[in-house]
């Protein structure tokens, strides 16, 4: 094929350092038609290729994100496809796994046509839906799992709200088994956590703030673990936050059992005290925790425990926030800060910047099955071109996207993505 | 004497010949119901009654004919569920019984085990006529009869019984019947209606219909109560049909001569598509209720015999 017969000419990205599983070194990568054709020390350069030089550049997979609310369908006031499509192109991010409790909650096979297709119409955005574990997300009879599974849902989850009853979850694990899915828990006793607005702590308790156990993660967690023993089902618990229940998943995998889990950057970046004076943007679900539980995350992240770092993207509007503490909605978006808190880890000396690259994308693909999240050749091009030294500042109101609640602004981050490509064709930068 | 008990409770337990003398007899009785001879009198001035405390038009009336065939004296109690639900209450039955000089009694009871506490208190012989989701040992036999007559043999098949394994005695009756005989038997459903350690019981389970079908010989469906719906072991009943009710499709996985079956009442569109089930020449479920009377008279024969040769 001549290259004027391309629909789009090639990209080649130059003396760049290429980062994947397996893969580490400086040199060239070249797109061709939507794909990567070759990379290595030195390639040729085509007539007419686009060229992408950077110096001091890192290129790796766009990112894989296990876990974003999009608002829509049913709350588009506080975000939309579009408008999370860009603030994740603008955070790296080419594939996204969507949570289920949205209005109407994803529980026909319909809706998982509709976010997939919407998805598509972004162009930058490959968008995989989660099935909603339960009619409604209500927690009480389950959805047509299989329905939801043959439609292209990826794994099946009730979103933020966790299977409280154990009964209802063992049916889950169960049911799912058989269509070789996961379930992903919202670990957080729900009886334990009603009413809490901030982790159970001095702190809380010198602010008059409900309080939440950190023991309410590792019931459940425990919980969990069990069912998934007895069912032999598989669970992953999503964005963990403590210590306990990281070493409940810790020992679970040694003894074998099909446990994952994931964790967000607020809960190894920051702790119970950026709620400072009543910030609800701090305020978040599991709850911002003590130092040490930051540690343990931070710890986990660096031996293996954790499989992949979410976003845990949840938008919320001024509205949701501007209320007292208690009352103020919880959650925080993350989808453009994803990349550069993560690499705060790798700045502190905790985590390489390979593992770090592998916690955002190949390891999240390969715990739901995606082919996506590495840099192979004849694989769709989804990229991410960044610079691991470089220096922003979050601040609300400024970031990509509709909703601006973040739980980092003012925060520095080091780490700053140049440009995103879909299926090679550039969607950021 | 080949069958050496005072009752029939259960089919876990039994020997092959003692299925094979069942299965012989019931075989002679199939021909002689077809002759349309005139009632035999191995039963005359026998009392038989039908003690149902779940409602079976299909069962009892199977077992009302077998008893009058043989010339027994048929008496059918139905007792309500709500006024027999203590286990005291059942006793009072069976003294009451007693009384009456029962010879043959036939108990369908939603507890597992009732009819075995009832032949303990009573004189008579107690015959199970599925109790809870314990056995239905009389449908296992038909069933048996079903596909020798049609098969040519039982031992060596495999068998896929497909569907709400849990709550289903017909195929508790069907796995120990079979797997005596030397079956290859398949479980097949979603894993919430799959009972515990069901591999222990001998048999293999699948949760995909397409293995668990492959070279089967024969695929029993079983029902599915529209309750286990309402309970969310199952989600919907579209999602019930895609995945696991038999369709031309799905029947298609097992061997090209395998022979559908279906212990009644069949849920039409949930676990089993009339394409299937109404094809003479595929589907059994017509032959397995004439099998029926033929398997409870040789039960009845058989039971009543050994009552005879016990009497002083």
């Amino acid at each position: 094929m001549s290259p004027d017969a391309r629909s789009t000419p090639d990209t080649l990205f130059a003396g760049v350092r290429l980062l994947s599983e397996g893969v580490d070194l400086v040199g060239d990568l070249l797109v061709r038609d939507g794909r990567i054709l070759d990379f290595g020390p030195n390639l040729g350069r085509p007539d007419e290729a686009i060229v992408v030089e950077e110096d001091g550049a890192v290129l790796c997979p766009g990112l894989v994100d296990l876990r974003a609310n999009l608002g829509e369908p049913g709350f588009e006031y506080r975000e939309t496809i579009a408008s999370a499509a860009q603030a994740a192109a603008a955070g790296g991010v080419t594939t996204l796994v969507a949570l289920p409790d949205t209005k109407p909650a994803i529980d026909d096979p319909a809706l998982v046509y509709l976010l997939r297709s919407r998805g598509e119409a972004t162009g930058s955005l490959t968008i995989l839906p989660y099935g909603a574990v339960t009619r409604g997300c209500r927690g009480e009879e389950l959805a047509e799992l299989g329905l939801l599974r043959e439609a292209g849902a990826v794994a099946f989850s009730d979103g933020a709200r966790a299977i409280g009853s154990p009964r209802l979850m063992r049916l889950a694990l169960s049911y799912a088994r058989g269509f070789g899915a996961r379930i992903v828990q919202h670990p957080e006793d729900p009886s334990l956590a009603e009413g809490g607005a901030a982790t159970e702590s001095d702190l809380a308790t010198r602010q008059g703030l409900p309080g939440i156990p950190a023991a309410a993660e590792a019931i459940l967690v425990a919980r969990d673990i069990r069912l998934a023993e007895l069912t032999g089902g598989a669970v992953h618990f999503a964005h963990v936050s403590t210590g306990d229940a990281l070493e409940l998943i810790r020992r679970a995998k040694e003894s074998g059992l099909s446990v994952t889990c994931d964790t967000a950057p607020p809960y190894f970046d920051l702790n119970e005290t950026a709620i400072g004076d009543f910030r609800t943007y701090a305020k978040l679900s599991p709850p911002l925790r003590k130092e040490a539980d930051r540690l343990a995350v931070a710890a986990a992240l660096a031996d293996g425990t954790i499989d992949a770092i979410a976003s845990d993207h949840q938008p919320r509007d001024a509205d949701d926030k501007r209320l007292p503490f208690a009352q103020a909605a919880a959650g925080g978006v993350g989808l453009a800060t994803l990349l550069g808190v993560t690499l705060a880890q790798v700045h502190n000396g905790s985590l390489s910047l390979p593992a770090a690259i592998a916690l955002l994308t190949a390891r999240p693909a390969a715990l739901l099955g995606l082919e996506t999240g590495r840099l192979a050749k004849g694989t769709p091009a989804d990229l991410c071109l960044f610079h691991p030294e470089r220096i922003w500042q979050v601040e609300a109101g400024k970031l990509p996207g509709k909703a601006q609640n973040t739980p980092f602004d003012g925060r520095a981050l080091e780490g700053v993505v140049f440009g995103t490509w879909k299926a090679g064709r550039r969607v950021f930068g | 004497m080949f069958y050496s008990q005072k009752h029939m409770l259960q089919i876990e337990g039994l020997h092959p010949p003692e299925i094979g003398h069942l299965l012989d007899l019931a075989e002679s009785y199939v021909l002689l119901n077809r002759s349309g001879k005139a009632q035999r009198d191995l039963l005359r001035g026998r009392t038989l009654i039908n003690l149902f405390f779940e409602d079976s038009t299909r069962t009892r009336t199977s077992f009302e004919l077998a008893g009058k065939r043989l010339g027994a004296d048929v008496i059918n109690m139905s007792v309500s569920t709500s006024s027999v639900n203590k286990g005291e209450t059942l006793l009072d039955t069976a003294w009451t019984l007693n009384a009456m000089h029962c010879d043959l009694l036939v108990v369908r009871h939603a507890q597992s085990g009732a009819p075995a506490l009832l032949a303990q208190k009573v004189d008579a012989a107690v015959i199970n006529a599925g109790d809870g989701t314990h056995e239905h040992p009389t449908q296992a036999l038909l069933d048996a009869l079903t596909i020798r007559r049609r098969k040519g043999r039982v031992e060596g098949l495999a068998v896929a019984i497909c569907g709400d394994v849990l709550h289903s005695r017909v195929a508790r009756s069907n796995i120990h019947l079979l797997t005596t005989l030397g079956c290859d038997v398949r479980l097949v459903g979603p894993p919430t209606l799959m009972p515990a350690e069901a591999e222990r019981l001998g048999v293999r389970v699948f949760h995909d219909m397409k293995p668990g079908l492959e070279g089967a010989d024969i695929v029993m469906m079983l029902r599915l109560q529209k309750e286990r719906m309402a309970g969310g072991l199952v989600p919907s009943a579209r999602e019930y049909f895609r995945f696991w009710g038999l369709d031309a499709e799905k029947l298609a996985y097992a061997k090209p001569d395998a022979l559908v079956m279906h212990p009644g009442p069949m849920n039409r569109g949930v676990e089993i598509d009339s394409e299937v089930a109404d094809d003479p020449a595929r589907s059994l479920i017509k032959e397995q209720v004439e099998m029926g009377v033929a398997v409870r008279m040789a039960v009845l024969d058989t039971l009543s015999r050994r009552q005879a040769r016990n009497e002083p």
